[in-house]
């Protein structure tokens, strides 16, 4: 256990480096890096453009920078913002907990509801329930999840003002939970709503396979009844790949996430990136990439371990 | 008494002596008829391919079905509202006709989705099959490159370089194209390690045949299949995609317009003219839903193990 624990973090360090290096490579390589904004001044001279990027350190060779960046990351020092100078570990420290607040809330809802459906679909196999819950699923996983935020905010602020219109909460107001909750639930309905169509197909294939199985059949043939059957029999033998899952959909997750928290202004790390990006801000967006691959890779990490807890069939070696 | 005698000569009384009808052969369905079969008995497939074709045609039609210019600039007719004469889905922020906008739109769009698959299939099958092929080092180094970049969210890639590298209808349709070949080069990679064993390669091998003869002739078309439902299921990946980018702002670049792009300054007026953001998403969503059923379709149908699983 602890071997594997040490091998699987190696290898996730390899990764981090590869994507960073893949990463930092095309910042430093695109045309017009962060002093195009000061070319537009009429006045400014070439020399001035020169000394603009050696104080950002650009002027040196990108491995020399990759290495000294990876160096300060090391030491706790991610760099400045280039757009506000403040310390990047700081202006992320301020965006993780929105995203991971909209996150987890979705992957929460969409691990009930797509459970739900799946097992009930599996359970009466090619019924309405089924086939309506299969077409569902497959129109869900094809909206546009920017377009779909756009038609709840239209609908649900808009039109009948139930909830507000973005944010993650009223200005000015002192905290209260149910404000939190009421600026919280549109977004994560929507980031959810593609994960629920992912749960419910491979829920669904899952439980598809263990329901015949003859353990399943044998415990009916007991007269156990039909709930304990399904969750305690079928349920307990699909959930393993399920977890599985659940880590190959972090990635899915952050990428929904940068697209909802930019139609919701959500104050999150995705919208981070996205204001980041029109200002060529280098530092920051490393930053978010950085952040972002940690948390994808401590996720699966923590998926594969889990496993060993809800099947005690598995063995990591 | 009747001797049935093989006559080398009539290939008929040789199947007639077999016990075989000699016509039966005509009558032994192809796996691709079979397939197809296989295919249309899956009626949202079906339905995904017919919606499919009209969208394309309709594309491929704009400049004969569209009534107005899609550029043409009429201000007077600003957030006119659908179904007013003249304007049968209504007009956007400079009174520009929705219809034909999003006529032409659809050409951008589903040129991105095609384009890009193609530089998906193309780069995900090279690198699946020599890393599964040769295997080794070759196959370590693409498998952990393929890995980074897996264990990534595709969208903060894509933002990336559309904004870097500076939008055009090629430079969008390489990135998502170089953003997407991952779970083919996988799938075909696996696959590939197990028929490279199989018996044909090894006497193929054994006959003197090249590495690049073997690839390209018993393991590629092997790989079709998987291909086939890759292919399907890019295009859908790929027109999302181009919605993203260009919603964003880093997509195609107006004047010209894409579904994706006619969103982009929707969420300025979809308050007042909630028609300017609801029928490009809803076209995007009919597109991408029907090439999601056709590729489910095609999965069912040409993997012969699978039965109807959802």
């Amino acid at each position: 256990m602890t071997a594997y624990l040490f091998r699987r973090l190696a290898q996730s360090a390899v990764l981090l480096v590869l994507i960073t290096a893949i990463a930092f490579g095309l910042m430093r390589l695109a045309p017009g890096g962060p002093e195009a904004v000061y070319t537009l001044s009429p006045t400014i001279r070439a020399e001035d453009i020169a000394r603009i990027r050696a104080s950002f350190g650009l002027d040196q060779p990108i491995p020399v920078q990759y290495v000294k960046w990876v160096g300060g990351v090391l030491r706790g020092d991610w760099g400045r913002s280039y757009r506000d100078s403040r310390p990047v570990l700081e202006v992320i420290g301020g965006r993780i907990p929105a995203t991971l607040e909209l996150a987890g809330t979705a992957l929460v809802f969409a691990v009930v509801v797509g459970v739900a459906i799946g097992v009930l679909g599996a359970i009466r196999p090619h019924s309405a329930f089924d086939y309506l819950s299969t077409i569902g699923a497959m129109v869900a996983l094809s909206v546009p999840t920017f377009w779909f935020g756009l038609m709840v905010i239209y609908v649900f602020a808009e039109k009948l003002h139930w909830i507000p219109s973005g944010g993650r909460e009223t200005l000015g107001a002192p905290f209260s939970l149910a404000d939190r909750l009421n600026h919280l639930v549109a977004p994560a309905l929507v980031l959810g709503l593609v994960l629920v169509a992912g749960w419910s197909r491979y829920t669904r294939a899952a439980m598809l396979e263990t329901v015949n199985q003859d353990y399943v059949r044998t415990a009916r043939a007991k007269g156990i009844a039909e709930r304990p059957v399904i969750w305690g029999h079928a349920f307990r033998n699909a959930v393993a790949p399920l977890v599985t899952l659940a880590g190959l959909q972090i990635p899915l997750l952050f990428g929904g996430a940068l697209v909802t928290e930019s139609v919701f202004t959500w104050p999150g790390m995705g919208r981070l990136f996205v204001d980041s990006l029109g200002y060529r801000d280098y530092p920051v967006m490393m930053g978010v990439l950085v952040a972002t691959a940690i948390l994808v890779l401590l996720g699966n990490l923590l998926a594969d371990l889990l496993i060993v807890f809800v099947d005690p069939r598995i063995r990591l070696r | 008494m009747a001797t049935v005698v093989a006559d080398p000569e009539n290939p008929e009384s040789l199947a007639s002596l077999a016990g075989l009808d000699p016509n039966a052969r005509s009558r032994v369905d192809s796996p691709w008829r079979i397939a197809a079969r296989r295919f249309f008995r899956h009626r949202l497939a079906a339905a995904g391919l017919i919606i499919s074709l009209l969208l394309i045609l309709s594309a491929i039609f704009a400049p004969v079905l569209a009534p107005k210019d899609p550029l043409q600039i009429s201000i007077l007719d600003k957030f006119v509202p659908p179904m007013t004469v003249g304007y049968p889905l209504g007009a956007d922020e400079v009174g520009r006709d929705m219809l034909s906008r999003l006529l032409y739109a659809g050409r951008i769009s589903l040129l991105v989705g095609f384009a890009a698959m193609l530089v998906t299939v193309i780069v995900g099958t090279v690198v699946g099959l020599v890393s599964g092929y040769y295997g080794g080092t070759v196959d370590a180094v693409l498998m952990r490159f393929t890995d980074a970049l897996l264990s990534f969210p595709t969208v903060f890639l894509l933002l990336v370089l559309a904004s870097f590298v500076g939008a055009s209808l090629l430079s969008i349709t390489l990135i998502i194209g170089l953003t997407s070949w991952m779970e083919l080069a996988r799938i075909l990679r696996n696959q590939t390690l197990t028929l490279r064993e199989a018996d044909y390669v090894q006497a193929g091998r054994a006959l003197g045949a090249t590495n690049p003869w073997l690839i390209s002739r018993h393991l590629l078309p092997n790989s079709l299949g998987p291909i086939m439902v890759a292919a399907t299921l890019n295009i859908a990946n790929a027109v999302l995609s181009e919605s993203y980018i260009s919603y964003l702002g880093y997509g195609i670049q107006p004047p010209a317009a894409s579904w994706g792009n006619m969103l982009n300054n929707a969420q300025n007026y979809f308050r007042d003219a909630p028609w300017v953001a609801l029928f490009p998403g809803l076209l995007i969503t009919l597109t991408v839903a029907s090439f999601n059923f056709i590729g489910d379709g095609l999965r069912d149908a040409l993997d012969p193990r699978a039965g109807r699983r959802g």
